[in-house]
């Protein structure tokens, strides 16, 4: 008797109990697509950057950081992808603020704000030259009106490619703000009111630190859309010069120089700065009250 | 910051063309308990709200004492709120939870430290001033909520039905330490609940609320004695409510005729003879008496048919016509005494509490004091 309370169980129950059975099975279609399609590359491209044509194990990766063109594009990039982000987060929250409640004609409203990321980079790059361009309705309004002598350049040169991503970007950040925001428990402006609280000091000091971490992560969502542009900086940038961004000298070394080497680490790098800004930012919010925003049961 | 009167006047709120609230007239004295009591969507939430500034009021006004309050912002009110569900900020500590309000009050350092640690002492959470609020059990968190509008010495303190989401035995505790804040603080509290028995145990002033509209403002002992309509006297425990018509006047009483037997009651308002009308008795006011009264002649009105409990009481005692025979169906265990639920021979289930121990299928006779018996209009309510 006390030899069968005492045994161990079995196997396959303490498996079971780790969360071990047959149903994982289930995920080896999902688990083979990722290897296949993505682990293979990526580790194919990381060992292909190893392997340069000259220079040894790291010929590429010096190549690229004694490069002047080639290593600002890091900076370049940078310089287009981080403030674009901030900016979308940014503007995310005051409007997605407003329009956490329930108000008429607020699914319009949200449609409209949304309806960005279905154009796609390309028709938003055309309309940002119809709209934005030396001869665009923007600078004709602008010349009539008498306020500029000369059409201002705001196409096929940084700001192109900023308003770009500020339009495709901002639709991500505003949803996800908008969702992190309507998690935060109403109940708790009202409470912060009835002890005194303004207006501002509610948003401060109760909704703004429930909601840091979301714009954390909402920020990293939007900077890594941001870095791999590609369609726009060509589009409406100045893609030789200061929308030279890392992808386009990727592009450049794989398809125009043939260095396949060399764009695989280039495409490395690009990894490498995102994880080092996310790691970051993420760092950041790991100091934060991540916990529920809930004021209470019920 | 404290007010010898607070006077609604004609508050009233809507949501989209539906009267959440309709014309609510009460004055509130300082140190009073008042608790606004009713079925949920009576309005009694609403009230609340207007009364914090959190929701504006469709018509009517709210004066403190001269002064017109019900065009001011929740934060330059000065009332404290407990909210349902607590509300308490997930991200800051119990201390911080509590010092939040003085600090929008810009008290300095040293006394806000001074008044938080008070406030911690009078809810007996000293040990746990560090956690935060997710940290701590629903009681707690409950206590947090209080001593988080308390600590402003506010000039009324606003209760949304506190204590709906604890367990009932946190809930008889939460409750007489409500009372005790209340009464050692000298707060000036308004308290809304659907549970009658919190409010009658807690209330100075209950004002019972339906469809928006009230149905009746008085102390408990008046609602639990005098309802003034069958809403209020459903609400207060009479729990049997039955549908009859009216027959002539008695005296002071009211003969009411129940499957043929003549039951002599208190009217409410002026039931006239032929109306429709409902007789209202607490489960409580019901006699039992064993079996064979309808073998009692009726020329015995005054006596209930032979119950030996009856017959053992003051023969001075008038009770309501002849016992109305009936089964015990359903015996429910409830310590010293057993709720009991019989039907009558005529089909209606009647409801009533005893230290006698009845048996399933016992053949038993009801009866009812004359004054116990409410007799009240079938439209009744306002």
């Amino acid at each position: 008797m006390s030899a069968i309370v005492g045994a161990r169980p079995a196997l396959r129950h303490r498996l079971a109990e780790r969360g071990i059975d047959r149903q994982l099975l289930l995920l080896l279609p999902a688990a083979l697509f990722v290897v296949t399609l993505f682990i293979y590359p990526f580790l194919y491209g990381v060992g292909l950057s190893f392997q340069p044509t000259r220079g040894g194990t790291l010929g590429a990766y010096r190549e690229f950081f004694t490069d002047a063109y080639l290593r600002d594009t890091i900076f370049t990039t940078l310089r287009l992808s981080l403030p674009a982000a901030l900016l979308n987060v940014l503007a995310s929250v005051p409007i997605a603020y407003r329009m956490r409640g329930r108000f008429r004609a607020k699914r319009l409203l949200t449609t409209l704000l949304v309806v960005p990321i279905t154009l796609g980079t390309v028709l938003t790059a055309q309309g940002l030259l119809n709209f934005l361009g030396p001869t665009g309705w923007f600078n004709r309004t602008l010349l009539s009106a008498g306020l500029v002598d000369a059409p201002v350049r705001l196409t096929n040169n940084y700001w192109g490619v900023f308003f770009s991503l500020v339009i495709t970007g901002f639709p991500f950040a505003f949803l996800l703000v908008l969702s992190y925001l309507s998690g935060i428990d109403p109940s708790l402006e009202r409470a912060a009111a009835t002890l005194g609280a303004g207006r501002w000091q509610r948003f401060r000091r109760i909704t703004l630190p429930l909601l840091a971490p979301g714009l954390a992560t909402t920020f990293c969502l939007t900077f890594v859309l941001a870095f791999s542009v590609f369609p726009s900086a060509v589009l409406v940038g100045d893609p030789a010069g200061t929308t030279r961004v890392m992808s386009i000298a990727a592009y450049d070394a794989a398809y125009v120089r043939y260095d396949y080497p060399l764009a695989s680490a280039v495409a490395v790098l690009m990894g490498l700065v995102e994880l080092l800004v996310i790691a970051a930012v993420l760092g950041w919010r790991a100091l934060l009250y991540t916990g529920s925003t809930a004021g209470g049961k019920g | 910051m404290s007010f010898e009167t607070l006077r609604l006047d004609g508050v009233s709120r809507s949501f989209g063309g539906h009267e959440a609230l309709a014309g609510l007239d009460l004055t509130i004295k300082r140190g009073e308990f008042i608790a606004l009591l009713g079925p949920s969507g009576c309005g009694k939430s609403t009230a609340l709200n207007c009364l914090a500034g959190l929701l504006p009021l469709t018509r009517g006004s709210i004066w403190q004492d001269g002064a017109r309050l019900d065009v001011l912002p929740p934060e330059r009110r000065g009332f404290g709120m407990v909210f349902q569900n607590y509300a308490l900020f997930p991200h800051l500590s119990v201390r911080k939870n509590i010092a939040f309000g003085l600090q929008m009050r810009r008290v300095p350092r040293a006394e806000i430290r001074r008044r938080v640690d008070e406030a911690l002492r009078l809810v007996h959470l000293e040990e746990h001033a560090g956690k935060l609020p997710g940290q701590l059990s629903g009681g707690q968190q409950q206590r947090v909520a209080i001593a988080r509008a308390v600590v402003l010495e506010p000039a009324l303190v606003l209760m949304d039905e506190p204590l709906s989401n604890l367990d009932a035995k946190l809930r008889l505790e939460m409750r007489t330490e409500i009372r005790r804040l209340h009464q050692s603080l000298g707060l000036t509290t308004v308290y809304v609940t659907h549970d009658q028995e919190e409010a009658l145990s807690l209330a100075d002033r209950l004002v019972v609320l339906r469809a928006g509209r009230v149905q009746q403002i008085g102390t408990p002992e008046q609602l639990h004695t005098e309802p003034a309509n069958w809403h209020v006297a459903d609400f207060m425990g009479y729990r049997n409510l039955l549908p009859l018509r009216a027959g002539p006047r008695d005296g002071t009483g009211i003969v009411v005729e129940f499957e043929g037997h003549r039951l002599t009651g208190t009217p409410v308002g002026d039931p006239a003879p032929g109306d429709e009308v409902i007789a209202g008795i607490r489960p409580e006011d019901l006699r039992i008496g064993p079996a064979g009264g309808p073998g009692v002649p009726a020329g015995s009105p005054g006596v209930a048919a032979g119950g030996p409990e009856v017959a053992a009481g003051s023969p001075e005692v008038p009770v309501g016509g002849a016992g109305v025979p009936a089964t015990v169906e359903v015996v429910e265990y409830q310590g010293r005494e057993v709720a009991v639920e019989a039907r009558t021979d005529g089909g209606v289930a009647l409801n009533l509490r005893t230290t006698d121990r009845p048996a399933i299928g016992d053949r038993i006779t009801v009866s009812v004091e004359p004054r116990r018996l409410l007799v009240f209009p079938a439209g009744g309510a306002t």
